[in-house]
């Protein structure tokens, strides 16, 4: 029962949380819905015994990545209305439309099938804990040529981001 | 009794990518349609660690830490360029975006 509680009660909220931010007029209210999802699956990360990636998924995404949202939304502006003029006509309820007949169609099929989606391999008895010193092990040996290509791209996109920010009209020295 | 087997997750996961890509066809600030772009990346990651948990596995939790730093450095690369697109329009929406075209 509790293990029930502890996916239905965060898998609501993860729903909740998208809906959110795919109907939210303001973008603070956007972005607070996005929080809303990254916690709740950080709870169903723990749940799953990946509780390294859900720490990191609360800092790095609902911290750092959420703030940074936030800041560029602030430096925007919240006041401006969304302009909702369509280029072409009736592009809106056309692809809606399309992706409701999608997604009713595939829930028909997992309904019908009684929620079995006949995976080929069947789930392993023991589970694994995904703690720091174990992904540690494996990220250090094994992944260890991703990770360094992993510290290249935050280099390049730091300086990218620099690049295109910088304003050189602004700052030209006299 | 119901168990909560791998399928439940994984269809969480799908419901999770279809609201962001009917975000992404829906939104026109190109903000919202950056969170939508996280929702997805968000389901693939409860992908893998469905699955991390059903081979009993690491190699899933690991691709979640590179999908994150991945996503990380997307979003300070996107961000940048939506400033510098509201600095010269004034405005974030992807319809009045015509400086790009071939």
């Amino acid at each position: 029962m509790l293990e029930l509680l502890l996916f239905a009660v965060p898998a609501g909220l993860v729903i909740l949380g998208a809906l959110i931010v795919i109907f939210a007029k303001n973008p603070v209210h956007n972005s607070m819905g996005l929080v809303l999802t990254l916690a709740s699956l950080a709870i169903i990360y723990i749940t799953l015994n990946a509780t390294f990636v859900a720490m990191v998924q609360m800092l790095v995404y609902a911290g750092a990545v959420m703030t940074l949202f936030l800041f560029v939304i602030m430096m925007i502006g919240v006041d401006k209305p969304e302009q909702t003029r369509e280029e072409i006509k009736g592009q809106t309820l056309l692809v809606s439309g399309t992706l409701f007949i999608l997604i009713g169609l595939v829930s028909f099929i997992v309904v019908n099938s009684g929620f079995k989606w006949d995976l080929y391999f069947p789930a392993v008895e023991y589970s694994l804990e995904g703690t720091p010193d174990l992904i540690a092990a494996s990220l250090f040996t094994e992944w260890v040529l991703p990770f360094e290509i992993i510290s290249l791209l935050l280099i390049v996109a730091t300086a990218a981001a620099i690049a295109l920010a910088y304003d050189t009209k602004v700052r030209k020295p006299k | 009794m119901i168990e909560v087997s791998t399928d439940w997750y994984l269809t969480l996961a799908a419901i999770l990518f279809s609201i962001g890509f009917l975000g992404m066809m829906i939104r026109k600030n190109a903000l919202i349609m950056f969170m939508c772009i996280e929702l997805m990346l968000n389901s693939v990651n409860l992908t893998f660690i469905t699955a991390s948990k059903h081979f009993g596995t690491i190699e899933g939790q690991i691709s979640v830490f590179f999908v994150l730093v991945v996503a990380a450095a997307e979003v300070v690369v996107g961000l940048a360029i939506i400033v510098s697109i509201f600095k010269k329009q004034s405005s974030a929406s992807v319809d009045l975006l015509r400086t790009s075209r071939g």
